[in-house]
C-alpha cells in the first residue's frame, strides 16, 4: 500500500502535474496504472501468510480436518483478498483526487479492479501450497510481481516496446487489467477481450489453487 | 465402529519412484475403546492417522465408519472426529478462546452452543484464567491441553490423539493420560498414536504394532505379555520368557547375575520389532 501511494506522489503529483500526454496529464496516465499494480499487489500479498499456516505454524491443517469443502476455504481466502484490495483500492482513489486526477469512476472499474485482485491473490495461495521456504516465496515477487509493476503498461505505455516484448507483455494479465483501468477512467467502454483474458486467468488460478490445495494434504 | 482394510499407502518421492510408508494394513477399532497404534518413528502411524482422519487418501483398500467410507458420507464422518495433532498448530496470532472460537465455527456451531461449550471446555482443562492470553504465552503443557479442548470441542464420538505427549515432562504426562482415561469413560472413543510404551501400556484396552509400515501383531498389552510369555529372565543383555513362574526361576538360577520379573509391553514390542518373532 505504501509503495502505489510513493508512486502517486513521485511519478504522479511530483512529475506528472507537468508533464502533458495527448490524452491528458502523465497523472491521469499514470492512477490507472498505479490502481492495477496495487491491486495486483495486495491480492499477492494479503493472501501469502497462508504459506506460514501451512509451513511453520501448521494451522492450516486444521481446516483440511474440519467439514469444510476446500472450494470454501480456496474461496474465502480470496474475497478476504479482494476486500483487501478494494479498500486499498479506494485509498489510492481519493489520493489521486486530492492531487487533482481526472478520474471516471464506474461499477465496471471496481469489478475490473476485484478481478486482478482475484488472479493475484491466486497465484500468492498456489505459490504458497506450493513452495517449501519464506525465501521461495520472496522471489516470486522479485522475479515476477516486481518486473510485471514496471512493465505491464502501468508507467508508460507497451506500445513503445519491441514487438516481441509487446507480445509477452501482452499475454500478462497485468496488462490487461492496466488497459482496462485505463480506458474505464477516461469513460470509454470496457475491453472485452482484455476481460475475458483476465476472467480466464482467474478461472485457471482457481483451478490450479485448487489443485495445489489439494496436494498439499498429500505432503 | 472402524474397519481399515488392506490399506496401502505410497508416497512420490523421485520422479517415478514410490515409497511404501502403509503396507496392506487391516485392522478394526471397537466403540468405546482405547486403541493404541504403537510402533518406532517413521513406522507408519501417522499416515495411517491422516488416512483415518480424511487428511490423505489411501492408494489402496479401504476405511470404514460405521459401514461408510469417507467417499460416501465425508463431511458427516469428518464431523464424528477430534483429532490432536502431534505438532503445536494454533493459529499463532489468536487468544486461547478466539482458537476454540474458530474451530467451533468450522464444525458449524451455533453462538451460545459456542460460547458455552468453550466456558465448560477451559474449565475441565484448567485453562479459565488463560482464556484471553495469546496462545504463544502458553507453557507446552497448557498448549497440549488446549489442543485437546480444540479436538473435544464439538463433542467429537472418536478422538485421535498424535503422540498426546511427545516432549512434556512426566508430570503433565501423567495429566494428560488422567483426561485420555476420562473421556474414555464418558464414551468417547480414543485412538492414539505413541513410541512410549508405557504411555499405551498403562492407557490402551487394545494395541496394534506398527514397523516400517507393516501391521506386526494386534492384541491388548496384557494378551500380548501373555502369548510371549508373562515372566521374563533377564540377565545382562539377553531375555528370555516363560509362562509360568517356576520355569522363570529354573532358568534363573542357571545363569548369573539373572532376576525374574512380569514382562512388559516394551519386551513384546522390541522382540516383535527387533527380532521379528511371531506371536
Amino acid at each position: 500500500m505504501v509503495a502505489p501511494l510513493l508512486y502517486l506522489t513521485a511519478f504522479g503529483w511530483g512529475l506528472g502535474r507537468s508533464v502533458q500526454l495527448q490524452s491528458g496529464t502523465y497523472l491521469d496516465f499514470i492512477v490507472p496504472g498505479i490502481m492495477a499494480l496495487n491491486s495486483m499487489n495486495i491480492g499477492f500479498h494479503s493472501i501469502i501468510s497462508v504459506h506460514a499456516e501451512r509451513v511453520y505454524h501448521k494451522s492450516l491443517e486444521e481446516y483440511l480436518i474440519s467439514p469444510i469443502d476446500p472450494k470454501s476455504f480456496l474461496t474465502g481466502k480470496i474475497l478476504g483478498a479482494v476486500l483487501k484490495g478494494l479498500i486499498s483500492s479506494v485509498i489510492i482513489i481519493l489520493t489521486a483526487l486530492i492531487f487533482g486526477a481526472n478520474l471516471t469512476l464506474s461499477a465496471e472499474l471496481f469489478f475490473v479492479l476485484a478481478l486482478n485482485t482475484v488472479i493475484f491473490a491466486e497465484v500468492g495461495f498456489y505459490a504458497a501450497m506450493r513452495l517449501a521456504t519464506y525465501e521461495e516465496m520472496a522471489q516470486v515477487n522479485t522475479y515476477i510481481l516486481l518486473p510485471m509493476s514496471f512493465m505491464c503498461g502501468t508507467f508508460f505505455s507497451t506500445a513503445t516496446l519491441p514487438e516481441g516484448l509487446r507480445f509477452f507483455i501482452n499475454c500478462l494479465p497485468l496488462t490487461h487489467a492496466s488497459q482496462l483501468l485505463r480506458s474505464l477512467t477516461v469513460g470509454g467502454s470496457i475491453l472485452f477481450d482484455s476481460l475475458l483474458i483476465l476472467a480466464i486467468f482467474a478461472a485457471l488460478g482457481f483451478f490450479l489453487s485448487l489443485k495445489a490445495l489439494k496436494k498439499c494434504q498429500e505432503d | 465402529m472402524i474397519e481399515i482394510l488392506n490399506v496401502v499407502k505410497k508416497f512420490k518421492t523421485n520422479g517415478a519412484n514410490f515409497k511404501t510408508a502403509v503396507n496392506d494394513v487391516t485392522f478394526s477399532i471397537r466403540r468405546n475403546e482405547i486403541f493404541g497404534l504403537l510402533g518406532t518413528n517413521g513406522a507408519g502411524k501417522t499416515t495411517i492417522l491422516k488416512m483415518l482422519t480424511g487428511q490423505i487418501q489411501p492408494t489402496a483398500g479401504k476405511i470404514f465408519y460405521d459401514g461408510k467410507t469417507f467417499n460416501e458420507n465425508l463431511f458427516e464422518i469428518k464431523k464424528m472426529l477430534g483429532v490432536v495433532p502431534q505438532h503445536i498448530n494454533f493459529d499463532q496470532e489468536l487468544t486461547v478462546e478466539e482458537n476454540l472460537e474458530l474451530h467451533a465455527r468450522l464444525y458449524g456451531m451455533e453462538k451460545i452452543e459456542r460460547q458455552n461449550r468453550i466456558t465448560e471446555l477451559l474449565d475441565y482443562m484448567e485453562l479459565a484464567e488463560y482464556r484471553n492470553y495469546n496462545v504463544r504465552k502458553l507453557s507446552g503443557g497448557m498448549k497440549r491441553r488446549l489442543l485437546i479442548a480444540r479436538a473435544l470441542i464439538h463433542r467429537p464420538k472418536i478422538i485421535f490423539l498424535d503422540e498426546p505427549t511427545v516432549a512434556l515432562d512426566p508430570q503433565v504426562r501423567r495429566r494428560i493420560w488422567n483426561l485420555i482415561e476420562e473421556l474414555a469413560k464418558n464414551g468417547v472413543t480414543i485412538v492414539l498414536t505413541t513410541h512410549y510404551i508405557e504411555e499405551a501400556e498403562n492407557l490402551c484396552n487394545r494395541t496394534a504394532i506398527i514397523n516400517a509400515g507393516k501391521l506386526i501383531a494386534e492384541n491388548s498389552p496384557v494378551g500380548f505379555c501373555e502369548s510371549l510369555g508373562k515372566f521374563t529372565v533377564e540377565s545382562a543383555d539377553t531375555f528370555k520368557f516363560f509362562h509360568d513362574k517356576e520355569s522363570a526361576e529354573k532358568a534363573a538360577s542357571l545363569l548369573e547375575n539373572s532376576k525374574v520379573r512380569q514382562t512388559k509391553l516394551e519386551d513384546v514390542f522390541i522382540e516383535l520389532t527387533e527380532r521379528g518373532k511371531n506371536l
